[in-house]
């Protein structure tokens, strides 16, 4: 039993089926990752697991607890960390003010967490009175992954953190995300950049059509020879 | 020399003063203007008839507290009589805000809709104020007259010309002051503030931070509603309370709240004061100045006047329409809280 599942989920957002009998989970200090071509359903799983999404089949569970009808505000008390792929943060407050607001739900004293995203993201330390705003991409998906990580999350989920953003930019975010699953926190991410974040993958989920086409650990994705032809690009 | 100061005498006196106090009312008019349309993404039509109804609540508050002989010595009554006024007012707009808003929200209407809306709401309240009140003039201002008084501005200074300092003028700017530094350092510094901020900046974000957003919409109501009952009563003591007036004065303010760039709350205050002192600079008559700073040979005979006061609200259009060519999300860059 995975810490975090989302076991045979079907449903979309009106009466067409994005995803059909899709499974995804991750556990505890692991880094999972879920590639595919376009509209495969990868940011739709992830919303589903969210609660972002009703599902008409399958469910979601968590620690062992069925939390398929719990709405996102809820599955964010239980532990789970959201960071979307676009307008994830505050941007005309300040990156402290964003950091603040993300742990909203606590009501005891944030300093030290706040510490701790300043020791993972130092760049935000030299910035906190800057509005979010005005930063680069790069920076504003670290602000927008030190925001969710503001709840002391057992689970982060991240839609598409590199977007945008160049390459040197994405090793070091994925050089940060390594860092956080560290810290006994399961990942679970969405990524248009497959090869690289396959590399870092504990477990990898191939999605075609929002249906489970490979899975396996993210090192032998990258060497089976189907999943490099016709997702890797060879 | 002395022509100069007398000239300066004079722009202050007509100009300065006034524009220092009717720019505070419309500011604080602005902002709640601006901080309705942040948060709940309205303009939200009917803030004048809140101001008015608050200026109301005041007028009666401060009548009953003259019967049962209660003053505020050389400060005008109507200050003991705001805070109750705030408190109707705020209920008003909550009990409004269940009756009327929350389905228009849990339906999730277009941002038309709710204009549309606020409209009927404004015609409500409207009706509703002269229903109570009638509508006729009242002056309900009381304690000392002036603060400073032209004549014994003249006695100290020795110029020809006076300067007076009104207490409902000087009573307008002070109040004004502490209620935008309470609700700047409310916005910056408090949990609750900043969620107010965060839900206008990113709803969805705020929603998965966990903030409450039909918290924050009552907050909002709450503060709108005070701020258009400190700016409604401290317009009625200036001139006077006459319900039909605040329709007239809806128009200033969303001129103000529009240039100073909409859901800036720096911006409506600026744009307060922006509005205001064009108004009056327009609209005075140059002649005395003129007369003091010309040869005896070029006085003029005319007023001097560039437009006739009729035009006054007319003006708060033309300098929107500038604005909104030259820099069209207003002075201060719109839609941040």
């Amino acid at each position: 039993m995975s810490f975090l599942i989302g076991k045979n989920m079907t449903g979309g957002y009106g009466s067409v089926d994005i995803l059909h009998s899709c499974t995804v989970g991750v556990e505890r200090g692991e880094i999972a990752v879920v590639v595919g071509p376009n509209g495969a359903g990868k940011s739709t799983a992830m919303k589903a697991m969210f609660g972002m999404l009703a599902l008409r089949g399958g469910q979601v569970i968590m620690k062992g607890e069925d939390i398929t009808t719990l709405k996102p505000q809820e599955r964010v008390l239980k532990g789970m960390g959201f960071v979307p792929q676009t307008q994830n943060v505050f941007p005309s407050m300040t990156v402290e003010e964003n950091l603040e607001m993300g742990a909203f739900i606590r009501r005891d004293d944030v300093a030290e967490t706040m510490g701790q995203v300043f020791d993972l993201f130092p760049i935000l330390k030299d910035k906190r009175h800057q509005p979010a705003g005005e930063l680069s991409g790069g920076q504003r998906q670290q602000v927008a992954v030190g925001r969710a990580l503001m709840t002391r999350p057992d689970v982060l989920m991240l839609d598409e953190p590199t977007a945008g953003v160049s390459p040197i930019v994405m090793d070091e975010l994925f050089d940060r995300i390594i860092e956080i699953a560290r810290t006994d926190i399961a990942i679970l991410m969405v990524e248009q950049n497959a090869k690289q974040a396959l590399a870092i993958a504990d477990k990898g989920y191939v999605l075609v059509q929002g249906a489970n086409r490979y899975t396996d650990t993210g090192e032998a994705l990258l060497e089976n020879p189907d999943v490099r032809r016709a997702f890797l690009g060879g | 020399m002395l022509d100069i100061l007398n000239a300066l005498t004079v722009i202050g006196n007509f100009v300065i003063i006034p524009g220092l106090a009717y720019g505070s009312q419309l500011a604080l008019g602005a902002l709640g203007v601006t901080l309705v349309y942040s948060v709940l993404r309205f303009s939200n039509f009917a803030h004048g008839e809140m101001m008015s109804f608050g200026a109301m609540l005041s007028v009666l508050v401060t009548f009953w507290l003259q019967g049962a002989g209660i003053g505020a010595g050389l400060l005008p009554t109507a200050l003991i009589a705001l805070p109750v006024s705030i408190l109707g007012t705020v209920l008003l707009c909550l009990l409004i805000d269940r009756l009327v808003y929350r389905y228009y929200r849990q339906t999730r209407a277009p941002n038309v809709t709710y204009l549309i809306v606020s409209i009927g709401v404004m015609f409500t309240i409207g009706g509703l104020v002269r229903f109570i009140i009638g509508p006729s003039d009242r002056i309900f201002t009381d304690g000392s007259r002036f603060i400073i008084k032209a004549r014994s501005f003249k006695e100290m200074t020795g110029l020809n010309e006076g300067l007076a300092i009104k207490m409902t003028q000087g009573v307008t700017l002070a109040t004004a002051i502490v209620i935008v530094i309470a609700v700047f350092w409310f916005l910056n510094k408090t949990r609750t503030g900043k969620s107010m901020r965060a839900y206008s900046d990113n709803e969805d974000l705020a929603l998965l931070s966990g903030i409450n957003p039909e918290r924050v919409v009552m907050i909002t109501w709450i503060i709108a509603a005070a701020l258009a009952a400190i700016a409604g009563t401290l317009y009625g003591l200036d001139k006077s309370f006459k319900p039909f007036t605040f329709l007239q004065l809806l128009l200033p303010i969303f001129a103000a709240a529009i240039v100073g760039g909409v859901g800036n709350p720096v911006g409506a205050i600026a744009g307060g004061f922006v509005i205001a002192f064009s108004e009056l600079f327009v609209t005075f008559a140059y002649k005395k100045v003129l007369t003091y700073l010309l040869p005896e040979s070029l006085a003029p005979e005319s007023l001097m006047q560039l437009l006739s006061t009729e035009y006054k609200i007319a003006l708060s259009f033309v300098i929107l329409v500038i604005v909104l060519l030259i820099r069209p999300t207003g002075l201060f860059s719109g839609k941040t809280l």
